[in-house]
């Protein structure tokens, strides 16, 4: 059997996103005035085969683990997990 | 300049690009006994080494962070426990951001203010002298070094940032040609202008400019020379 780990990373609300501004600047310019503020995230998928031994215990901990240590960097952003 | 007995190491990355030109400086400007550490190379020890150099690039496409990956590579578990006894390593650019993703250094770079790659000289502030990689350069000085990067906007917590104030931790900040610390000078939009900072005992620095493009006359400028040279005098002193 084979699970799927969905990762959304955002920049925590404090970080400035020069990115997202810039996106917002081009939505103004092109007539969509309603559009008060964008932010860029990220969103990674996970393809886990749940039938080898996982080192973690957990498929929770180990999607965490990761999330935490390699798929973000805690001092700008977070992350929301989603298996299925 | 002979420093046949100063034995060097470039860490190499695939996507590292700045590697040659600091093999060239080290080799053929301060002639010091240079090789490169391919990142999968197994060596478990880097003590016959008195420098470690992590140049500039893109290591593996800069891809998830700039530096997230080459952080996490084999070789950089060899470097912390280098660093933890002391060994000197200096992270140009690429480098530095390895370093910060790796949690040798604190902080963590952004994407510049301007969402452009900036490519040119600017000027830099010594802040702090009596570290191996500024132990030749008088207080205040001001060096003239390229940048060439697109994340370099240094930021981080407040805590991080009392920390680095507290212990002296932040070594070069850019500056105007005079030495006055301004918004203007600011090239990437980095707290508060900070280009290069340390680590608890000194043995460890990032820079974002770029010493190894400013170390020959030809050049246009020899500033970023006394990098080295400092790095050189600490190791023969020692």
């Amino acid at each position: 059997m084979s699970k799927k780990a969905m990762i959304k990373i955002t920049l925590k609300e404090e970080v400035l996103d020069p990115q997202g501004k810039a996106v917002l600047s081009v939505l103004k310019s092109s007539g969509y005035n309603n559009i008060k503020d964008v932010r860029v995230g990220k969103y990674i998928e996970l393809f886990i085969d749940s039938g080898t031994e996982n080192p973690r215990g957990s498929l929770d901990e180990e999607v965490k683990e990761i999330s935490e240590k390699v798929l973000s960097n805690p001092l700008i952003e977070e992350f929301k997990i989603e298996i299925k | 300049m002979n420093n046949k007995n100063i034995k060097a190491g470039i860490t190499v990355f695939p996507g590292s690009n700045c590697d040659f030109d600091v093999y060239h400086v080290l080799t053929d400007v301060f002639g010091i006994n240079t090789s490169f550490i391919w990142h999968k190379d197994k060596i478990n020890d880097l003590s016959g080494y008195n420098l470690i150099i992590i140049p500039g690039g893109f290591s593996y496409g800069d891809y998830l962070r700039a530096g997230a990956l080459a952080a996490r590579s084999l070789i950089m578990e060899t470097l912390k426990e280098y660093a933890g006894r002391g060994g000197i390593i200096l992270g140009i650019c690429n480098g530095f951001q390895i370093l910060l993703e790796a949690g040798l250094l604190s902080g963590v770079m952004l994407a510049n203010r301007s969402l452009k790659f900036e490519c040119k000289n600017v000027y830099l502030k010594t802040l702090k002298t009596d570290t191996p990689f500024t132990c030749a350069i008088k207080k205040d000085a001001v060096l003239k070094m390229p940048i060439a990067h697109h994340d370099g906007n240094y930021f981080a917590t407040s805590e991080i940032i009392n920390d680095l104030n507290k212990n002296n931790k932040i070594i070069f900040k850019y500056c105007e040609f005079n030495g006055s610390i301004t918004g203007d000078s600011n090239p990437n939009g980095s707290l508060y202008n900070i280009a290069g900072i340390s680590n608890e005992k000194f043995n460890v620095m990032g820079l974002m400019p770029h010493p190894e493009r400013s170390s020959e006359k030809l050049l246009g400028s020899e500033d970023g020379g006394y990098i080295f040279k400092s790095i050189i005098k600490y190791i023969r002193e020692k």
